[in-house]
């Protein structure tokens, strides 16, 4: 059986990425905009297991960041949620483009 | 060597005085600030009573000399390992008396004011105030370093300035507190250059080792010092000059005395401890702690002998014209100063012919006292007739009979009349100058007669001339309180004890400029001159003032121009004004003030008016929309990574 060479699994989270990244300009919605930067994290997880996994099989050190970078993720979702309730009771809305107050 | 440690207390009483005072004072103490001022400060004056006595009769003389003891020295801020600001106290014959003189004056001073303030609204700041002023004072004349001096010597000023101003919502007391800070600012210029100069060559701040540098003519400093030379003089001279210049604005000589008479608007015992017996003298004290120094340059002691001489004849001249009681006697109190400074003018240091450096500490120690007690009187009087003017006294000697009697004694004190102690002192002064300086003399001399006369003409007008006048006009509201309380007689009685006896303190045995006791003898045919004259003097003042007449008028006449120019005080104040508002303001002042406002200011308002702009220019990019931040941070992410892919390698 033929290995699939790097530069696929490369090629998956490059677009993997850029879609999180279109994601996040374009969606307004907070949750969406959530989820898109998890698409971005993922991508560089796939990275991370790629690159571990073709350059130095005998080494876990990509498969750690990974694991690292999932329980990083999992609390920014819930900082990030609970940043979203807040929002949304101050705003009654999730809109981003409703919660401009920042500004100079 | 036996401990003066606690000497320390001296000035350390007054100041936490002043702490509680001046934090709790309005509060807490309203009523009982006066109490708590004069029982702290009358500890410091049995303390200075007991150093006095230990440090005169027990243990400050060894073979004959007295010794100048360092009690306490504390560095406070080491500059090199040479320079340093130190913090001590020195133990001499003349710190010691200066002790005494500060802590009794300032005591009578608490006591009387305890009636004369009495019901004051700022009674407590009043106090505190006071309490300041006796701890600069005290920390001046203990100061082992000649900055600590400067430092001491701000604070008196600061504390004659708050006093000046007392009564702050009349107008003219705050211009005379500004006069005054301002012009004695003025002067402690000169005397900041003055240090700095001989701190510069001399290598040390330390007075005892400034005077052991300077007076070998072989030490490397001495000669340093009078070899470089600037605009012809050397800087020895210079420096002492400027010194000199400092202690001159302190000591209201000539021309820096123009605040002195204005001071008066403080209350009267301010006028007494601060303007008459003790800060003005300070300029004295500090020539006379230089001493040594001023020894060793001729051309310096010359000066200080002429402005001293030209100050006292000037003041006794324009004090004949005043009308105001209070500036009749702040002229006198210039006067006498100027004794004092020609008395160290034309003294040398050490033996025979030191005798000028001991008049004038006689004549300080004495004055302050009849001073201080024709002060207090002029209080009283005040007090009673609740005006300064001549003119609304008269008749007073059979309502007020004791400050009749002391302000009697201490007009014959002044006038040198024996055996009060004025005449001990200037008899002294007189002396030295006779064997020095004939001109100085001479001027001595007539300055002596013109103070009898101006003297009693106050004495005279107060207490005699128009008899009836004076009844009808203090039997009305005001004759209730007549002289007072017992605290505003008892000062009067103690000085006036003080004016009669402290002449005949063997004065010579313990303050002369090398420690060594000088014989003196009082020559019976060289004091006939001054006294015939001031004898003479008195009995023409008698003549034209002790009842009402016209002779003095008729005198005016005689005189004429001069009798107003001297009632303007010689034009000396129109004058300053006139440099002050026609040449330094326009020509100076407001250039500089140009300058400040368009180029100073100007280059601020650029960086100022620069940063504005820009971002004003750049402050969309602060839109609070998140997705653009986003945007930005990931172009800046991007912008790096080419950065550091293809171009940085």
């Amino acid at each position: 059986m033929n290995e699939i060479p790097l530069t696929h699994i490369l090629f998956v989270s490059t677009a993997l990425f850029f879609i999180g990244m279109y994601g996040l300009f374009t969606r307004r919605n907070i949750i969406t905009m959530l989820m898109s930067i998890e698409l971005m994290l993922n991508s560089v997880n796939i990275n991370f297991v790629a690159f571990n996994k073709y350059l130095f099989p005998d080494k876990l050190d990509g498969l750690f960041f990974s694991l690292f970078i999932i329980t990083i993720a999992a609390a920014e979702a819930a900082v990030a949620i609970a940043i979203i309730i807040n929002l949304y009771r101050s705003h009654q809305s999730i809109d981003v483009d409703d919660a401009t107050e920042m500004k100079f | 060597m036996s401990n003066y440690l606690y000497i320390l207390w001296i000035p350390l009483l007054p100041l936490a005085t002043f702490v509680v005072l001046g934090l709790f004072g309005r509060k807490y103490f309203a009523k009982t600030a006066g109490i708590i001022g004069t029982a702290s400060l009358l500890t410091s004056t049995l303390l200075s009573f007991v150093a006095a006595k230990q440090y005169f009769f027990v243990d400050g003389k060894v073979n004959g000399v007295y010794q100048k003891i360092i009690a306490l020295k504390y560095t406070w801020l080491q500059f090199s390992p040479n320079v340093s600001i130190d913090m001590g106290i020195i133990v001499d014959p003349i710190s010691v008396m200066m002790l005494i003189v500060v802590t009794s004056v300032s005591l009578m001073v608490h006591l009387f004011s305890l009636g004369y303030m009495k019901g004051e609204e700022r009674f407590a700041t009043y106090y505190a105030f006071l309490s300041l002023f006796t701890f600069s004072m005290l920390g001046l004349i203990l100061s082992v370093n000649i900055f600590q001096v400067y430092m001491f010597w701000e604070l008196v000023g600061v504390s004659s300035f708050l006093l000046i101003g007392y009564y702050f919502n009349k107008p003219s007391a705050v211009a005379a507190s500004k006069k005054a800070f301002i012009v004695t600012r003025f002067a402690d210029l000169g005397f900041l250059i003055g240090i700095l100069i001989i701190g510069f060559y001399g290598g040390t701040l330390d007075i005892g080792l400034l005077i052991e540098k300077f007076t070998s003519v072989q030490s490397p400093e001495f000669i340093s010092i009078t070899t470089a030379s600037f605009l012809g003089a050397s800087m020895l001279t210079w420096g002492l000059v400027l010194i000199f210049m400092g202690g001159a604005g302190k000591s209201a000589m000539f021309p820096l005395h123009i605040w002195l008479p204005d001071a008066m608007e403080g209350p009267t015992p301010v006028s007494a401890l601060i303007h008459a017996a003790t800060m003005v003298v300070a300029g004295v004290y500090l020539v006379a702690r230089l001493f040594p120094l001023f020894s060793m340059d001729e051309a310096a002691l010359t000066i200080v002998t002429y402005v001293g001489a030209f100050s006292a004849l000037l003041a006794a001249v324009i004090a004949c014209t005043q009308t105001d009681i209070k500036r009749v006697l702040a002229y006198s109190t210039m006067s006498q100063i100027g004794y004092m400074m020609f008395a160290l003018g034309v003294s040398k240091n050490g033996g025979e012919s030191g005798l000028g450096f001991m008049a004038s500490m006689f004549h300080l120690f004495t004055h302050a006292f009849f001073k201080s007690l024709l002060f207090l009187g002029a209080g009283s009087v005040i007090h009673m007739v609740h005006s300064n003017e001549m003119k609304d006294m008269g008749g007073l000697r059979k309502l007020m009979p004791i400050t009749h009697a002391a302000f009697l004694i201490a007009c014959l004190a002044i006038a040198g009349i024996p055996p009060f102690a004025g005449f001990f002192s200037k008899e002294e002064i007189l002396t030295a100058a006779f064997h020095e300086n004939k001109l100085i003399y001479g001027v001595a001399l007539f300055t002596a007669a013109l103070t009898s006369f101006y003297m009693f003409r106050l004495y005279f007008t107060i207490f005699w001339s128009k008899e009836a006048a004076a009844k009808t006009h203090h039997h009305d509201a005001h004759n209730d309180h007549g002289e007072g309380t017992w605290t505003m007689k008892l000062p009067l009685l103690i000085l006036a004890a003080c004016a009669v006896g402290v002449g005949f303190i063997p004065f010579s045995q313990f303050i002369t400029s090398d420690g060594a006791a000088l014989e003196t003898h009082v020559d019976m045919v060289f004091s006939i001159a001054p006294v015939a004259l001031s004898i003479i003097a008195i009995l023409l003042s008698a003549s034209f003032y002790k009842s009402h007449n016209s002779k003095s008028d008729k005198a005016v006449a005689f005189f004429g121009g001069f009798y107003k120019a001297a009632y303007k005080k010689f034009y000396v104040d129109e004058l300053y004004l006139f440099i002050t508002k026609k040449i330094v303001f326009p020509f100076i002042g407001q250039p500089i003030a140009w300058a400040d406002r368009n180029i100073v200011d100007g280059f601020m308002l650029l960086l100022a008016n620069t940063t504005a702009k820009i971002s004003t220019a750049i402050k969309g990019f602060q839109s609070g929309k998140v997705q653009n931040y986003a945007l930005y941070f990931f172009g800046g992410v991007l912008a790096l990574s080419v950065l550091f892919i293809y171009i940085w390698k």
